[in-house]
């Protein structure tokens, strides 16, 4: 961190996008990731229009059919217990799997961030009635205390979320305090209150401006990980209930045909991985190119070498 | 030290609040204890015998009665303490968790540290990747495609149960993948920021010997993230036992856990959650502690 005080780098500023555009094309992995991604979402956004009759009804020919050119494009990765296309259930899956996970995430990172931000900016009784909570939340391991909530709630899509989200607030929480607590010990921070800054002003333009790039990476590996807690739910039965589907549960059910039907248990996780993996690639590479203390990395200015 | 224990034993008291508000706002608590098909009569007795009948506080005093008397009332399908079934079980998670948690923990070290000494050598990016698929896998996935690969397909290892050292692996690999990959991309993130800073110069140029500043003076101060992940992790880590005791079928607290939640075996899945929330809440406390020994300035907070 120290780095950005030693060295002059001017952070990049109006051609910003336009360059950050031009390194990701530079670089095979996250631009894969893109790709990876953008595919997924928009089946999620546009999957439900472009899926058939293959998707939806049963075909008892084709139960449990394996990847093949066959029968056309629909069954080209094979058919699930019902004979219904694996690949158009993936497509409406990527729907139910990606709104859930997103739904949590906004909602834990609004509220885990402003009551991260409160507790980390005055010691105090608020401050330890927090943190008190969050260890009471983390007191239980966020899958035993969804698994806990569902069971006494009732499973639902939206008891998941709510559930999904309340156990992911202490991460944001957490982090937001550990980092507000120690931005507002260095220096700078004095020299503005010395100067007359407000409480106001620190926080919006010291403690938020420091802490938002950090919660933006978290969200996009929390994004991650919700999907992965989600389908871990579904897996064990207490998440989605059917007829709506996630491809955590597509697991679930492919999981009995695992010696006959490999695929039906397979690809739903592989999908998750795909999307796991492309967004941890993606959230490393964009903290890498836009922290102005790793720009060295990128922005190789003359100064930025000789150190 | 003190405050801390007792602000420790509010969150337990908080915990046992919330478990009991949680079963009985939520309906009729016969519900949760009895099977679904119990007749009308056989409620009606139950909550008497249990006292649901009468107001909440009255209700309250005595859970937190019985509670400190040890008593956490019987399993309905095993006619036991609902305790000792928490009891028998925790030790094989606890042997299960801190084999993992040792693996994980000794090779994100390492690896985190020789990719931090190279930034965007090949070494990192190798590292990187094997960290960042670790951290992205679903374990439950991973531990069905380990099943179909060493168990169905080259029978080579037992696909589940309890035994000698076979029936170790694949379970232990599942529960380290994740943790090592995330503890790995912290301990490789904090390195290299503590490589940077200006007392790692200091070292340098009195000429302390290389593998000195990255695995003493660096390491030493790139801890403090590392701890606080670690710890969580090692809470997450029982959420993976979950998963990993429910796929290979192995008699821990997690696959207790889920039979219990799925045969509606409440007095049990009572007991499991306080045995559980106290091992973590012990795992914060000390958390806390090695947070003070590795950064002194933080010992006044």
């Amino acid at each position: 961190m120290s780095r950005t005080d030693s060295n002059t780098i001017i952070p990049p500023s109006r051609s910003d996008a336009r360059r950050l555009v031009r390194m990701l094309l530079r670089d095979p992995a996250p631009l894969l990731a893109v790709c990876v991604l953008l595919v997924i979402v928009f089946s999620a956004l546009f999957g439900p229009l472009l899926v058939g009759e293959a998707t939806t009804k049963p075909n008892f020919a084709l139960r449990n059919a394996a990847p093949q050119l066959e029968h056309g494009l629909a069954y080209i990765l094979g058919a699930d217990n019902l004979g219904r296309s694996v690949l158009g259930r993936l497509v409406l899956g990527a729907r139910t799997t990606i709104s859930i996970a997103a739904g949590a995430v906004v909602l834990s990172l609004s509220i885990g961030g402003a009551l991260g931000l409160l507790a980390g900016s005055r010691a105090g009784l608020l401050s330890d009635v927090i943190m008190r909570l969050t260890d009471i939340i983390m007191a239980f391991p966020s899958l035993l205390i969804a698994l806990i909530v569902l069971y006494l709630l009732g499973p639902g899509i939206g008891n998941l979320v709510l559930v999904l989200a309340v156990t992911r607030i202490p991460i944001y929480l957490r982090t937001v305090r550990a980092e507000v607590m120690e931005i507002r010990r260095r220096p700078f921070v004095a020299a503005a209150r010395s100067m007359g800054a407000g409480q106001g002003w620190i926080m919006r333009k010291h403690l938020i401006a420091l802490v938002l790039p950090t919660l933006f990476t978290i969200a996009a590996v929390d994004f991650a990980a919700v999907i992965i807690a989600e389908s871990g739910l579904s897996f064990l039965g207490l998440g989605v209930q059917p007829p709506d589907f996630t491809w955590g549960s597509m697991v679930a059910a492919g999981r009995g045909y695992i010696s006959s039907a490999w695929w039906l248990a397979a690809l739903p996780g592989a999908m998750i991985l795909a999307t796991t993996l492309s967004l941890a690639v993606l959230s490393n590479w964009v903290r890498l190119a836009t922290d102005p203390a790793q720009a060295w990395r990128f922005f190789r200015t003359p100064k930025a070498n000789a150190t | 030290m003190f405050r801390r224990t007792l602000l420790t034993l509010f969150s337990l008291v908080g915990l046992f609040a919330l478990v009991f508000f949680l079963s009985r706002v939520t309906g009729d608590p016969s519900y949760l204890f009895l099977p679904v098909d119990a007749s009308a009569e056989a409620r009606e007795a139950f909550s008497q015998a249990h006292g649901f009948d009468q107001p909440v506080s009255v209700q309250f005093f005595s859970y937190l009665k019985s509670i400190l008397s040890g008593d956490f009332g019987t399993s309905l399908r095993q006619q036991r303490p609902a305790m000792d079934i928490a009891l028998e079980a925790f030790p094989v998670t606890l042997r299960l968790i801190g084999v993992s948690l040792l693996i994980a923990f000794a090779g994100a070290l390492l690896f985190g540290c020789l990719a931090a000494m190279c930034p965007r050598g090949l070494a990192d990016r190798l590292i990187s990747l094997v960290s960042l698929a670790g951290a992205s896998a679903p374990d439950f996935w991973v531990a069905i495609m380990l099943v179909l690969v060493f168990s169905v397909q080259l029978d080579l290892l037992p696909t589940s149960g309890l035994g000698g050292p076979a029936y170790w692996v694949l379970p232990v690999i599942v529960l380290v993948l994740r943790p090592f990959g995330l503890l790995g991309q912290v301990v490789r993130g904090a390195m290299i920021q503590a490589l940077s800073a200006p007392f790692i110069k200091t070292a340098r140029a009195k000429g302390v010997a290389e593998r000195r500043v990255v695995f003493v003076h660096a390491l030493r101060n790139a801890m403090l993230p590392v701890v606080t992940v670690a710890g969580d992790l090692t809470a997450s880590l029982l959420n993976g036992a979950v998963i990993v005791e429910t796929v290979f079928g192995w008699p821990g607290i997690g696959g207790v856990m889920i039979n219990a939640i799925l045969q509606r075996d409440f007095a049990v899945i009572q007991a499991t959650i306080l045995v559980t929330a106290i091992a973590i809440l012990a795992l914060n406390i000390v958390i806390d502690l090695t947070y003070g020994w590795l950064d002194p300035r933080l010992r006044t907070a």
